[in-house]
């Protein structure tokens, strides 16, 4: 059976689960950045799948803003995770709890 | 074709499986470096969707940048002695997965999507510059995203700084 569009689109929706999973599940900080990082992967292989497979350049560019989201969201976030862990000491998610009343 | 359908098999069961240790890894410095294999083989999956300048911005940007920023994150918080373990939503957190993955699953499956089989003829890169710098295109949004990465890097170099 021929690679095509279905098998790429299936292959981004498990690493989007995958990237989920991980979002949800786990405690360190930095571990929830990573899976935040797997999700957009994802995201960004469908888009340039459905550029090639419909001979449309858009879904590349978009591929291109979501890196250049994706590096400065990875920036602001590991800062605020060294700013937290440097006031507390942890990077456990459960025990950011600096802005709950 | 069937060099492309091998190649696209194997960085799928690659990028999968890293994906998979990267949330059930202990150990978050291993983790990490699972995190940028499976950067790599999207940046092959780029390839195999004949997206050449993707992929190589892929490897820049990701294994090249953000990854060492990871790495960089775990060393100066010493927490990998403590692994990554999983928090009290766990279960929830598989069940919303296992759903999200079953309803993309039935939507892609049960489409009729329109697609011209064979790969594009110009190259990629070409028609992504003319499709980002053209008059009608998107000049805008890529000079929005350059402020975006001034104030991305303003804003972590003021969260780090010492006051």
């Amino acid at each position: 059976m021929a690679v095509g569009l279905e098998h790429f689109l299936i292959l981004s929706a498990v690493l989007f689960s995958i990237g989920l999973y991980g979002v949800l599940a786990k405690r360190n900080a930095v571990i929830i950045l990573m899976s935040i990082e797997i999700m957009l992967a994802a995201v960004s292989i469908s888009m340039a799948a459905f550029s090639r497979y419909s001979h449309v350049i858009t879904g590349q560019v978009f591929v291109i803003f979501i890196m250049v989201v994706a590096a400065a969201e990875v920036a602001v976030g590991l800062a605020l995770i060294i700013t937290i862990y440097r006031r507390k000491k942890t990077v456990d998610a459960e025990k950011f709890d600096l802005m709950k009343w | 074709m069937m060099g492309l359908d091998i190649a696209f098999w194997v960085l799928a069961v690659v990028s999968v499986s890293t994906a998979l240790a990267v949330v059930l890894m202990r150990d978050v410095f291993r983790a990490a470096l699972f995190l940028v294999l499976c950067f790599f083989s999207v940046a092959g999956i780029y390839v195999t969707l004949s997206a050449d300048f993707l992929a190589g911005a892929q490897v820049l940007i990701y294994v090249g940048a953000i990854a060492v920023l990871i790495i960089f994150v775990i060393m100066l918080t010493r927490e990998s002695r403590q692994g990554s373990p999983s928090g009290r939503l766990r279960l929830p957190a598989i069940l919303i997965g296992l759903f999200f993955l079953i309803t993309m699953l039935f939507v892609v499956l049960n489409t009729d999507w329109h697609v011209v089989a064979e790969p594009p003829a110009e190259s990629a890169t070409t028609a992504i510059a003319q499709a980002l710098f053209s008059e009608d295109g998107f000049v805008l949004a890529f000079e929005i995203a350059a402020a975006l990465l001034l104030a991305a890097v303003i804003g972590a170099i003021a969260l780090v700084r010492d006051k």
